[in-house]
């Protein structure tokens, strides 16, 4: 369904941020990307959706989605593709809302932008996706400011939207990094279940070597944007080859692991 | 296991609120009674919100407490003046989460280093270069980093230079709050290692404030689960995985990710979110949440009971249902 083919990313006049990075992808499938900051993980997903941030452009590779290349897709293909095939969610998806207009009126504005639906078969259709991230009293959500509800509520919001369309590939950015480890625990557990339901596939980029190893089907490890192990997960978690992954691995606190004292 | 006389720090139910509109209050610490021993660590873990940076505040002074009393050797500091504030931060020093911002970007590494040693005057000017030299080293940097400014330094190293601030003055207490949750995972372990040598050559008491329980409990000597305001459950570090009790450290066990853990068993979570802390349900803090949850829980009061040698927890069905 997606595949990269050896690509490199500069921002600037700097020396490139990823390079030569490969994967690919099947339906329904989840790939983790996991290093440490600066390691380029977040610039590959963007990359993916052709948003990267100021003056950052791919100078070798190529992204095939659905055997079509999306380097050179116009605006107008990419509006046709964002939201609706290709979603995205965001460490802080509460960010993304605009902070003084209710839930209701933004979710029904975007999924009007993609879809032909009426105002109210869009508000139906916000609230029973809200009730599918098992958010208690969806009415009431879509009729809240975002400030009005917790940061976890706010992530399961920006799921809800982001699946809205079903799309086929789901980008997430350190999606539960800013949540408690509770909250952290439903997120994922629910994520899962949009893959079993809906046959999205999944990217996702996180630090937590835990969350990561949980959810994939696919691991790739990054180390100054590069590649360092890539593999199954049962490969790179059981049977590292490489010596950063050995380090890497060694270093998360377990519980009943290495004691300090 | 813990000795009387090894205890350095009581704090005595303490209790901080906050006034906030509308006439409302605002308690994000309950009643909270904890000790510090010397040379031990104690850990504080919870969820966002649930009061523990507050709770630190009060022990080093930056707050006072609504009620309750922080016995330090004996002596309560609560009612402190402005100066023996002053004189007691000696004994007692903080390395807060990123240090970027708590240090002056125009101060070079030498001054940061120093300032507390001249500003109680304990430090000549002539052997500041010396000192902090020795400082660095405590902390495995190399000397001329003196001569950097904190934002030519990587977030692990500047970590490093804060502890090294702190235990200029040879506290007899460490805080340190989210020291390292801004840390990569590999940069984490080795401030860990190092925190942990330190305590052991110098005899530290560390508070630390964490909200990763698989980290807390692999150094941390006794841990406090705090919950809206309460402290739920403590005990040993060494029983978290195994022995916990009360519901919601189960559930902070069992909503953790482990690299070997099997992809095919589910993960078990406690749905539902905390209820806001201006309105604490009356009774057991956790009672919306928790699955053992009676009309005795929606009543009364929970209140820590001792279950064995260092364990504490505040639950009523502990002993009768399991």
């Amino acid at each position: 369904m997606l595949e990269i083919k050896d690509l490199s990313v500069q921002y600037g006049k700097q020396a490139p941020t990823i390079e030569h990075f490969q994967l690919s992808m099947k339906k329904g499938e989840i790939i983790s990307v996991v290093g440490e900051s600066g390691s380029g993980k977040t610039t590959v997903i963007r990359a993916i959706l052709g948003a990267l941030a100021g003056g950052g452009k791919v100078t070798s590779g190529d992204i095939l989605f659905e055997g079509k290349s999306l380097l050179n897709n116009s605006k107008d293909e990419w509006r046709a593709l964002r939201g609706t095939r290709i979603s995205m969610i965001f460490q802080d998806c509460g960010g993304t809302l605009n902070p003084i207009r209710k839930i209701g009126s933004q979710y029904v504005e975007y999924i009007r932008a993609h879809g032909s639906q009426s105002k109210q078969e869009a508000w139906q259709l916000g609230v029973s996706m809200l009730q599918k991230m098992r958010l208690p009293d969806a009415e009431n959500i879509m009729n809240s400011f975002p400030h009005q509800l917790s940061g976890g509520m706010r992530q399961r919001v920006g799921i809800a939207m982001a699946m809205t369309f079903q799309p086929q590939l789901l980008l997430a950015d350190e999606p539960t990094s800013a949540l408690d480890v509770t909250t952290q625990a439903q997120i994922v557990r629910q994520m899962m279940e949009l893959r079993d339901n809906f046959g999205t596939g999944i990217i996702i980029v996180t630090h937590n070597l835990g969350v990561a190893s949980y959810m994939a089907d696919q691991l790739i490890v990054m180390q100054y944007g590069k590649i360092v192990d890539q593999g199954t997960r049962e490969d790179v978690m059981s049977h590292p080859t490489n010596e950063y992954t050995k380090r890497l691995l060694a270093a998360v606190p377990e519980m009943e692991g290495e004691r300090f004292v | 296991m813990f000795k009387e006389e090894e205890m350095i720090l009581r704090t005595d139910h303490i209790v901080k609120q906050f006034p906030v509109s509308g006439g409302r209050i605002l308690t994000a610490c309950d009643d909270i009674n904890l000790n510090v021993y010397r040379g031990k660590t104690l850990g504080i873990v919870g969820e966002s919100g649930c009061g523990k940076s507050t709770f630190v505040r009060m022990v080093i002074s930056l707050d006072k407490p609504t009620s309750g009393e922080i016995l330090y050797h004996g002596r309560n500091i609560v009612n402190f003046s402005k100066k023996e504030i002053w004189e007691n931060r000696q004994n007692m020093q903080m390395v807060f989460q990123d240090p970027l911002a708590s240090f002056n970007p125009k101060m070079k590494i030498l001054d940061i280093l120093t300032e507390p040693l001249m500003n109680f005057g304990r430090l000549k000017r002539s052997e500041r270069r010396a000192k902090a030299k020795e400082l660095l080293e405590m902390v495995e940097l190399p000397a001329d980093f003196m001569d950097r400014y904190p934002n030519n330094m990587s977030g692990g190293q500047r970590q490093r230079v804060s502890i090294a601030r702190a235990l200029s003055l040879e506290p007899e207490i460490l805080i340190c709050d989210e020291a390292t949750s801004a840390l990569d995972v590999s940069i984490q372990k080795s401030v860990i290692e190092l925190l942990v040598r330190l305590q052991r050559e110098k005899e530290i008491s560390m508070i630390f404030i964490c909200h990763d329980l698989a980290l807390i409990q692999s150094f941390a000597h006794q841990i406090a689960v705090m919950y809206l305001g309460h402290i739920v459950e403590v005990l040993p570090g060494e029983d978290v995985a195994k022995h916990a009790l009360h519901p919601y450290t189960q559930a902070l066990v069992g909503a953790q990710f482990s690299i070997h853990m099997d992809p095919s068993q589910k993960i078990e979570s406690i749905e539902s979110e905390a209820p806001s802390p201006l309105d604490v349900p009356k009774g057991c803090p956790f009672q919306n949440r928790c699955d053992y949850c009676t009309e005795q829980c929606k009543s009364q009061k929970q209140i820590l009971r001792k279950v064995s040698e260092g364990h504490e927890v505040a639950c009523c069905h502990v002993t009768d249902n399991r």
